[in-house]
């Protein structure tokens, strides 16, 4: 797939809820600053498999390997592995409680121990960068969601991390905030960040995927460079899938 | 009402950590959360008066050494033991009614299961139970009165006191009045709180 080293690697990853098997071994390999895009319909598993690389969500079987470490792995302190992994949710999921400075600098201060001087200054930085350092001091429900958005990406940017991962992170606004949030995805495509991103914005996932695998009951069924998943998919399903976008105008 | 502030100090911990104990996932946790919902049904059951009678009076009679025979003593760890198991449940409910994400996002970014409780949980659970946690608060005031019942003198014993020396009933209104004002101002010093807490979060800038 890709010539740069392996940032990610999934190897027959399985989870279950109860009776129902949303993924039924998923293989997977992210490079070092690829951007990988999973589409596929509502329910196909691309939520859960983001919340099992995260760790979030326990896995049945299978193993997840981390610039050559392995997080599934007993041994392995779970805290320390999400400090190199970012997620960033479809709901936002800032911390209410909390201006927006407290929400980018928590997990630095309390996690890293960075001290408050330069965590404070780490943050209005990449505040500064997104367009936001007029907000440090307003609480999350004051903000548009595209504001809250970004804020939640700056939030899961403050711990540096190597891995990008964003959960359908447009889904939830208003289709003119869309964009903001978007451009920031791009942006940090441009500056090299490796990420994994589950999204509905078929245009935008040509844009920007250096590859696009397409998950359907809980399997990659179909992976490819964007040009040719878009427009000569191989599986009749994936052809099936885009149909429906394109019917939908979402396209 | 040096009965009832020290007992509220104690139990606002207390009851914290019992809710605490309660919400712990995983078997690993499972004597420890039986032990916090064995606590809280038993005390919840047993009326107050029966435990301010139990100890206040059981405890010194034992004759102990080192055992404290003060009945105020054993009046707050009375009301401290009581209402613990209330508030605790109070608490719970703040806890619970935090959506799960949040404690994901915080999980996410590398904070430890405790760190994610005292800093995104716990400040959430607790704004939204000031109000019956005053409830409590309240409720225990009165029951203070009951402390008097092991021969502490408190407002109340100090009116009954009054009243039989004199068959003047004023001085029960008078007590009657003495609580009242004392909660009042409380009800009105919370809902202050919870409004400045919901203006800021919503409408304003930051302090």
């Amino acid at each position: 797939m890709s010539a740069a080293a392996e940032a990610l690697r999934l190897e027959g990853v399985r989870k279950s809820f109860g009776k129902l098997e949303v993924l039924k071994g998923i293989d997977l390999t992210v490079g070092e600053h690829e951007v990988v895009c999973l589409i596929g319909a509502s329910g196909s598993g691309k939520s859960t498999l983001l919340r099992c690389v995260n760790l979030l969500e326990p896995l049945d079987a299978g193993r997840i390997v981390l610039g050559g470490e392995e997080l599934t792995a007993r041994s392995v302190d779970l805290n320390r592995v999400r400090r190199r992994i970012g997620i960033v949710f479809q709901a936002f999921n800032l911390f209410p409680h909390m201006s927006v400075l407290g929400n980018v600098t928590l997990a630095p201060l309390k996690a890293l121990r960075t001290p408050r001087g330069q965590a404070e200054a780490e943050a209005l930085e990449l505040l500064e960068r997104f367009g936001l350092a007029d907000k440090r001091d307003e609480y999350p429900d004051r903000l548009s969601g595209g504001q809250q958005q970004r804020v939640a990406i700056v939030r899961a940017l403050a711990m540096k991390p190597e891995l990008m991962l964003l959960d359908e992170v447009t889904s939830a606004l208003d289709p003119e905030l869309v964009a903001e949030v978007l451009n920031v995805i791009r942006e940090l495509a441009a500056g090299g960040m490796t990420m994994l991103i589950a999204t509905h914005e078929m245009g935008f996932a040509r844009d920007i995927a250096s590859r696009v695998c397409f998950l359907d009951a809980g399997v990659i069924l179909e992976q490819g460079p964007p040009e040719q998943i878009f427009t000569a998919p191989r599986e009749a399903r994936t052809q099936q899938f885009l149909q429906r976008i394109v019917e939908a105008g979402r396209l | 009402m040096k009965i009832f502030l020290i007992a509220e100090v104690f139990i606002l911990v207390f009851a914290l950590v019992l809710a605490v104990l309660r919400s712990l996932p995983g078997p690993v946790f499972f004597p420890l959360r039986a032990l916090a919902i064995v606590y809280a049904d038993l005390f919840r059951g047993i009326p107050t008066i029966l435990v301010i009678y139990i100890l206040g009076f059981g405890a010194p009679a034992l004759g102990l050494a080192g055992i404290p025979t003060s009945t105020i003593f054993w009046g707050i760890v009375s009301l401290v033991l009581v209402y613990s198991a209330y508030v605790s449940e109070v608490y719970r409910a703040g806890i619970e009614s935090v959506h799960p994400s949040q404690e994901a996002a915080a999980r996410s970014l590398g904070l430890t299961r405790g760190q994610a409780l005292r800093f995104v949980i716990l400040p959430q659970a607790v704004r939204r139970v000031i109000p019956p946690l005053l409830n409590d608060f309240i409720g225990l005031q009165k029951d203070s009165a009951l402390v008097a019942l092991l021969g502490t003198v408190e407002a109340f014993r100090q009116s009954q006191i009054n009243v039989a020396a004199t068959f003047n009933y004023t001085p029960y209104l008078a007590t009657a009045l003495l609580f009242v004002a004392i909660t009042i101002p409380l009800a009105r010093f919370t809902d202050w709180l919870v409004a400045r807490d919901r203006r800021r979060q919503l409408a304003g800038r930051a302090a």
